[in-house]
C-alpha cells in the first residue's frame, strides 16, 4: 500500500502521535510559550476522537503536578511545554523521575528569559539536564511524531519506568509544515500495548508514594534512580530499533553522516543537525575531510556509542545551542570533554555556541566554522557565534 | 450562584460512629496534635475507598518516614504547593480508567494540606482545581502558621499571634495582618460545598466529610487544627481550645451549600475571647486593649457571617 505523505505542522503531527498512543490524561498549560500541540489534543477530546481527560491547568507547575498524580493513579499521561513553562515545572520534574512515573512530555525547546524571547535554543532543557528523565532530541517532523509514540513504550517498560522528554526545536521545528507519513492505528496498537503500571494508587492495595527520605535512605534512593536511568539505554536502543521496524525508518542513539572516518566531525543535537548535514555534504563535495555525529539520546548519555562514532576523529566541532555562563564551554561540549578526559586518542574539542534566541545559523556559517577550525582559529574555550570575533 | 443542592449521605451519630481510622498509631505527631486528630476523623468518616494527595508539611513528615508509613490508604505526596493539582490528576485518571473499565469502583480523592500550603504557596493550585470542578475533597488543616519548619507566620495566622517571623516586640504586637478567609475564597469559586469544622465537634466534622464526599464536584473543608507546640499550649488542652475557638466565635462552624451559608453552631452564651486567648503563649503579650480589639473584630466577623446566612438563606430570595 502506498504510504500517504501529509503536509502538516509538526506540533499537530505530535498531537496526532499522542492520539495514536491513546494517552488517557493530558494535563497542560498552553502558554509559556505556546505550541499547537495541546490545543489540538483538546480538540480531539472535545470531538470524541481521543478518550482522555484533558486537564487545562492554571500553570505548568500544576501541569506536571497533575501529570504526576494521574500517572501515579495508573493512567497513560502526556504533557507538553517549553521555555519558561519548563522552568516553572523544575521542582516537580525531579519528583516525577524519583517516583518512577512514565510520563511523556514534549519539550519545544526555546530560550529562557531574559531578555524575553519566544524563539528557539536549548537553554530551557539544559537547565533541566539533571532531572533524571530519559531525554531524546529529534530533528524532523517524521521523527518527532514517531519518537513521541516510542517515548511511551520506553517510559512504560518495566525495566525503565521513568519519564521521557522528547525535545524538538521550538518554532523552527514545532511550527513548520513538514511532510509526515502517519502509521495506521493498528500498527501503533501492535507496537504500543496498553500501559500496565507496576504500582498504582489503589484502595484495594494501598501504597505510600513520596515518603520522607531520611539520611539513611536518601542516597540509596538516588542511586536506584540513576541506575534505572543508566539501564534505560539498552531499552531505548531496543525500542528505537522496534520503532524503526514498525514505522519503516532507522533510529540509533547516535547517528553519523558525511565522509567515513573523517578527521573533523561536527557534533549536533536537534534540528540544526539538518543544516550541518547540508554543510557537510557540500564540504565533502569540495573534498574536505569532514563528517557529522548527531546525538539523539542525551540522557542517559550513550558514551560508548558516541566514542565509537568518533574513533577516527582528530577534531570535534561541537555545536551548542545554550550557554553555561561562567563555565569553560557550552553544556554539550562540557559533556564531551568529560567523556574524553584522559583518553589517549581524545580528539581536540572546539565549541561553538550558536543560534541562541532564534538567531538563524545558515549552512554557510557551518562551512565557515569548519574553515576556522581547520586553521586553528576557533577559540580554545568556546566561540559565541556571530558575537565573538574569531580571526 | 445560589442553588438548592440535596445531599444524600449516611449520617454519623454517636451510635454508629465509624471506628476504623486509616492512619495507624505510632506516627510521629506531637502530643495533642489537632491536625492528626482531625485527619484521623476525616479518614474515619471517609472510609476505605479513598486516594489521598498530601501536601508537604507536618502531616506528611510524621506519617511517612521511609521505610515506615502510617497510611492504610493509597497515599501520594509530591510537593508543598500542589496538593490540589496532584489531586486533579488523580481524579482525572480515576475518571478515565473507570470509564474505560480498568477500575471497577471509583475511589474518592481527598487532598490534605496545611494553612501555608493552602493560603499561601498553594492558593493558585487550589483555585485552579476548584475552578475546573474536579470531583474531590480538599481539606485544609489550619494550625495558623508554618509549624513544620518552626512556627513561621502564614497568611492564616491571626492578628496578634507571635510567631518566629511575626514576633511580638517593643514595636510589634506580633502578626499585624488579619487572618485570610480561606473558606470564603473557596466559596467564591461557586463550588457545591464548603464547610468549616473543628475536632472538638467530631460528629459535626465527620458529617461534613460525608456531605463533602457526597456532592458532585469540588468540596472544601477548612478544619481548625490546634497546635500545642506552636501555640504554646498544653498538649492536653488541644480539644478544649478547639471547643473554645468555636464557643468564643473565634472560629465559627458553618457550611456553604450551593452558595447558601448555614451556621452549624450558634453558641447560646458566647464566651469572651479572653478565655480562648489566655491559654496560649502566642497571645500572652497582648494588652487588655488588644484583647478588646480582637473581641470587636470577632464580633464583627460573626455579624458578617450571620448577614451572609440571612442573605443567602432560602426565605430571603
Amino acid at each position: 500500500m502506498e504510504k500517504k505523505r501529509v503536509g502538516i505542522e509538526v506540533s499537530l503531527a505530535v498531537a496526532e502521535a499522542v492520539k495514536l498512543a491513546r494517552a488517557q490524561v493530558v494535563s497542560a498549560y498552553p502558554i509559556t510559550p505556546q505550541t499547537h500541540i495541546v490545543e489540538e489534543l483538546s480538540t480531539y477530546v472535545a470531538n470524541g476522537e481521543l478518550d482522555a481527560e484533558f486537564i487545562p491547568v492554571e500553570s505548568e507547575h500544576s501541569a506536571m503536578s497533575a501529570a504526576v498524580g494521574a500517572s501515579a493513579a495508573g493512567a497513560r499521561v502526556y504533557t507538553a511545554t517549553s521555555s519558561q513553562g519548563l522552568a516553572l515545572m523544575h521542582e516537580i520534574l525531579f519528583i516525577a523521575s524519583a517516583q518512577r512515573l512514565p510520563i511523556v512530555m514534549t519539550v519545544a525547546n526555546r530560550s529562557l528569559s531574559g531578555p524575553i524571547s519566544i524563539w528557539n535554543d536549548h537553554s530551557d532543557i539544559m537547565a533541566e539536564r539533571d532531572i533524571g528523565w530519559v531525554q531524546l532530541f529529534v530533528e524532523d517532523g517524521q521523527e518527532a511524531m514517531e519518537l513521541t509514540v516510542a517515548a511511551f513504550k520506553i517510559a512504560e517498560d518495566h525495566r525503565v519506568l521513568l519519564p521521557v522528554a522528547v525535545n524538538m526545536d521550538g518554532f523552527i521545528l514545532t511550527h513548520m509544515i513538514e511532510p509526515v507519513i502517519f502509521p495506521a492505528q493498528a500498527a501503533v496498537d501492535a507496537f504500543l500495548p496498553p500501559y500496565k503500571p507496576a504500582l498504582r494508587l489503589d484502595p484495594a492495595k494501598p501504597v505510600t508514594m513520596g515518603p520522607v527520605g531520611v539520611p539513611e535512605v536518601y542516597m540509596e534512593a538516588k542511586k536506584q534512580c540513576e541506575q534505572a536511568l543508566l539501564d534505560s539505554k539498552a531499552v531505548v536502543a531496543e525500542v528505537l530499533k522496534e520503532a524503526g521496524k514498525a514505522f519503516e525508518r532507522k533510529y540509533d542513539l547516535i547517528e553519523t553522516n558525511g565522509k567515513k572516518k573523517a578527521k573533523t566531525l561536527f557534533v549536533t543535537m536537534g534540528s540544526l543537525g539538518e543544516s550541518v548535514w547540508s554543510a557537510v555534504d557540500s564540504l565533502n563535495e569540495d573534498g574536505e575531510d569532514v563528517g557529522q555525529v548527531r546525538i539523539r539520546l542525551w540522557r542517559p548519555f550513550p558514551e560508548q556509542e558516541f566514542k565509537k562514532a568518533c574513533k577516527d576523529a582528530k577534531r570535534l566541532i561541537v555545536i551548542d545551542r545554550a550557554m553555561s555562563p561562567g563555565s569553560a564551554c557550552g553544556p554539550v561540549a562540557q559533556e564531551l570533554k568529560g567523556v574524553f578526559y584522559k583518553d589517549k586518542n581524545a580528539p581536540e574539542i572546539v565549541n561553538v555556541v550558536a543560534g541562541l534566541g532564534g538567531r538563524d545559523v545558515p549552512v554557510a556559517d557551518f562551512k565557515e566554522m569548519y574553515r576556522l577550525a581547520k586553521k586553528g582559529k576557533l577559540a580554545k574555550t568556546y566561540t559565541l557565534w556571530g558575537v565573538d570575533s574569531n580571526a | 450562584m445560589l442553588r438548592d443542592i440535596a445531599i444524600d449521605f449516611e449520617k454519623i451519630t454517636a451510635k454508629n460512629t465509624p471506628k476504623e481510622c486509616m492512619i495507624s498509631s505510632g506516627h510521629r505527631a506531637c502530643q495533642g496534635c489537632g491536625e492528626i486528630l482531625a485527619m484521623g476523623m476525616v479518614t474515619k468518616a471517609a472510609g476505605r475507598n479513598i486516594i489521598v494527595a498530601n501536601a508537604t508539611g507536618c502531616m506528611e513528615i510524621v506519617t511517612s518516614p521511609f521505610p515506615q508509613t502510617a497510611w492504610k490508604l493509597p497515599w501520594l505526596h509530591v510537593a508543598f504547593e500542589n496538593a490540589a493539582a496532584v489531586g486533579s490528576g488523580i481524579e482525572a485518571a480515576v475518571k478515565v480508567l473507570h470509564r474505560q473499565g480498568q477500575i471497577k469502583k471509583k475511589p474518592h480523592v481527598i487532598c490534605f494540606a496545611g494553612d501555608g500550603a493552602t493560603a499561601d504557596i498553594g492558593l493558585q493550585s487550589l483555585s485552579g482545581a476548584l475552578e475546573r470542578g474536579h470531583d474531590m475533597l480538599y481539606v485544609c488543616l489550619d494550625n495558623e502558621a508554618y509549624m513544620n519548619t518552626g512556627i513561621q507566620r502564614s497568611s492564616s495566622t491571626p492578628w496578634g499571634a507571635s510567631t518566629t517571623t511575626s514576633p511580638a516586640g517593643k514595636q510589634s504586637k506580633g502578626q499585624h495582618t488579619q487572618k485570610k478567609n480561606l473558606p470564603l475564597i473557596a466559596a467564591a469559586h461557586g463550588i457545591p460545598y464548603v464547610a468549616t469544622a473543628a475536632p472538638a465537634f467530631h460528629l459535626d466534622l465527620m458529617n461534613k466529610v460525608r456531605k463533602a464526599l457526597a456532592v458532585d464536584g469540588p468540596a472544601y473543608l477548612h478544619i481548625y487544627a490546634p497546635c500545642p507546640t506552636g501555640w504554646g499550649l498544653a498538649g492536653s488542652k488541644s480539644v478544649e481550645i478547639a471547643r473554645l475557638a468555636v464557643n468564643t466565635k473565634v472560629f465559627p462552624l458553618y457550611e456553604v451549600i450551593g452558595g447558601r451559608f448555614v451556621i452549624s453552631r450558634k453558641p447560646a452564651k458566647p464566651q469572651p475571647v479572653l478565655d480562648y486567648l489566655k491559654l496560649q503563649r502566642r497571645f500572652r503579650h497582648l494588652s487588655e486593649k488588644d484583647v478588646a480589639e480582637i473581641q470587636r473584630s470577632v464580633d464583627a466577623s460573626w455579624d458578617y457571617l450571620e448577614r451572609l446566612a440571612k442573605a443567602t438563606g432560602k426565605g430571603e430570595e
